[in-house]
């Protein structure tokens, strides 16, 4: 029971669409393309655990930023006749530290130091990092052969002894624990780079970019670092948490930040001799690493699965 | 066979003399004179010029380093300058009672993570499957040190059931085989493992998930074989992917103890290197990262041969 095709039946149908058409506006014929990081920006948004990790992140940060301001007691006035306050405390709200100083202004104040000593290191070993493995990796033959040989003896000690080697050396301090951990992540990094460049180096843009006279820099910077900056970003982001732990644990173990400054993995240390009297003010530092973390984690996560477009 | 192992051994040694060239600046890198932690405030040039003689920094650095090396490959790692003791002896001791803590972890690390990886490979998206992700994260965002903390607060403060440091009852140095000495392994072991536990577990469950999806296995089960006899497969085809992570996982435990040796008072290598950096004991902390950074190279050599040798589509080339 096919309807006949009249003339009629056409002019509507073109009626319709016509019809449809003005009322979209020109507008809805072109949809924008979003390009590539719009994509991964739109699908990161759809992501809800890697929103909550960045809501938990963005809330650090910011209290990092203000924490001078807005800790509700002085983090540095103790006081021997209240310490170890239990959480819940009319005054500390948090409990006090084993000198008596109010535990979450402490810790508001601890987030400067533990995020700058976590977050600094993979900053610069993103830098670093990705200017050799892109080096390596685009000019290849013997600089790449003695780049990578050389980034391979550091993939010889474990990450964790090579960083309290090179700041048990180097000795305490918040300088000497940001270089030790930025020479355990270089490496790491450097490898990534490099076999992405690799991957990328005989794609025809490269060739055409050659042919066109560009020097063997400006292809290097413009159309090299554009295509592999994404997933060594990606590939950084999620060293952020390994460098947080880390950085807490050389304060931990006393070779990063010194007293009286707050830092979370100092904190931690400073009060495990408090774990028979008061063991919920003692742990609570961790609960912060751990954390921030975790939110590290997740949302470089989701971060990767978000890049992961097939096309 | 016996061909890929020579090259592998081949390209071990620039490693190893690059690791020894690393762990020899080391010293150097420390601000101010090697000597200067023990030599008193007030030595006179004449008695500082009489130590740099006798311990060699007089010469010019790559002299030192091939003395160093020589003396090294001789079995000779130098005089721990805190106990006056030969720094080869405090070294092994301490090794053994990390190996024995980094094992059991590294054990207890692996079986709950191949039988997580395996419940949420074979059960993608169920209930065990996220479980066994969130295992995972947990496992890697976890500071270990802090973990142990808790574990202590929980087992031994609170409940009083486990005790909170120490290697054994008479607080000797030497872990022995018996219940007592369990007792001391329990806390520090379960904490160590808990970072290999979520790696193997994630890696394990990828890897599971890609097998089952493969022709082979859907050819196994047409051609009537039981579930049991599927699994078989399985197992074959993930071992060794798993048992390669395993060997490496227990390389890091290793080298990366300190933290958790430190929680524990454990007498292994992390002791050790703490004790070492806080009395500037430079050729103790030198010997030390040396035997851990070559005990880490000999492992990832082990463990390739192992692994081409176990799984036969690796190429020997």
């Amino acid at each position: 029971m096919t309807a006949p095709v009249t003339a009629a039946s056409i002019a509507l149908d073109g009626g319709v669409l016509a019809a449809e058409d003005v009322a979209h506006g020109p507008e809805a014929a072109f949809v924008p393309s979003r390009g590539f990081w719009g994509h991964v920006g739109h699908r990161l948004v759809r992501d809800p655990v890697a929103m909550g990790a960045g809501a938990v992140i963005l809330l650090v940060v910011l209290i990092a930023l203000l924490s001078p301001w807005i800790t509700p007691m002085d983090p540095y006035k103790g006081s021997m006749l209240r310490r170890l306050r239990h959480v819940g405390d009319a005054t500390y709200w948090l409990g006090s530290d084993e000198l008596g100083r109010d535990m979450i202004s402490r810790l508001m104040l601890g987030s400067r130091l533990s995020l700058f000593i976590g977050v600094t290191p993979v900053l610069i070993a993103f830098v670093i990092g990705s200017g050799i493995g892109i080096l390596a990796g685009y000019v290849g033959g013997w600089t790449n052969t003695i780049l990578m040989r050389t980034i391979d003896v550091f993939f010889a000690f474990p990450s964790v002894l090579l960083a309290i080697a090179l700041s048990g050396a180097l000795g305490a301090g918040i300088f000497n624990s940001i270089v030790s951990l930025t020479c355990v992540f270089v490496p790491q990094i450097a490898r990534v780079a490099e076999s992405v460049t690799t991957g990328i180096r005989k794609r025809d843009y490269i060739d055409a970019a050659k042919l066109s006279g560009a020097s063997a820099l400006t292809i290097m910077r413009v159309q090299v670092l554009g295509n592999v900056v994404g997933p060594i970003f990606v590939y950084s982001t999620s060293l952020i948490s390994v460098s947080m732990i880390l950085a807490s644990g050389l304060s931990f173990l006393g070779l990063g930040v010194r007293p009286p400054e707050p830092e979370w993995g100092l904190m931690l240390n400073t009060l495990r001799t408090a774990i028979y009297v008061n063991p919920v003010v003692a742990a609570l530092p961790g609960v912060c690493i751990f954390l921030v973390s975790i939110a590290f984690n997740l949302f470089s996560d989701g971060l990767r699965a978000a890049m992961e477009i097939r096309q | 066979m016996l061909l890929y192992t020579l090259k592998r051994l081949l390209y071990a040694t620039p490693v190893a003399f690059g690791v020894s060239v690393v762990c020899f600046l080391l010293v150097h890198l420390a601000p101010g004179d090697p000597l200067s932690a023990i030599l008193p405030v007030d030595a006179t040039q004449s008695m500082i010029d009489e130590m740099r003689a006798a311990y060699g920094f007089d010469k010019p650095l790559p002299v030192q380093y091939l003395i160093w090396l020589w003396h090294v490959l001789h079995g000779d790692l130098g005089i721990s300058i805190a106990t006056g003791r030969p720094v080869l002896s405090e070294v092994s001791r301490a090794v053994v009672n990390s190996l024995i803590l980094a094992s059991v972890a590294t054990v207890i690390g692996f079986t709950f993570g191949t039988l997580f990886g395996f419940v949420a490979g074979y059960h993608r998206n169920s209930l065990a499957d996220r479980a066994a992700s969130a295992l995972s994260v947990f496992g890697v965002s976890v500071p270990h040190y802090w973990l142990g903390m808790v574990l202590v607060i929980i087992f031994s403060a609170t409940l009083g059931w486990l005790p909170p440091t120490g290697a054994g009852p008479d607080g000797s140095g030497n872990w022995r085989p018996d219940f007592d000495h369990l007792r001391y392994m329990i806390l520090p072991a379960v904490t160590m493992s808990v970072i290999p536990m979520g790696i193997i577990a994630r890696t394990v469950r990828a890897l599971v998930a890609d097998i089952l999806s493969q022709d082979f296995v859907e050819a196994l089960r047409a051609k009537g074989m039981d579930e049991r006899g599927v699994f078989k497969h399985v197992v074959r085809n993930a071992a060794p992917t798993a048992l390669a992570i395993m060997g490496l996982q227990l390389g890091y435990l290793l080298g990366g103890s300190i933290l958790v040796e430190t929680v524990f008072a454990w007498p292994g290598t992390g002791f050790l290197l703490n004790a070492a950096i806080f009395q500037r004991d430079l050729p103790l902390l030198q010997g030390s990262i040396l035997v851990l950074a070559m005990f880490f190279v000999l492992l990832n050599l082990l463990v390739d041969v192992m692994q081409t040798a176990l799984d036969p589509r690796i190429e020997r080339a």
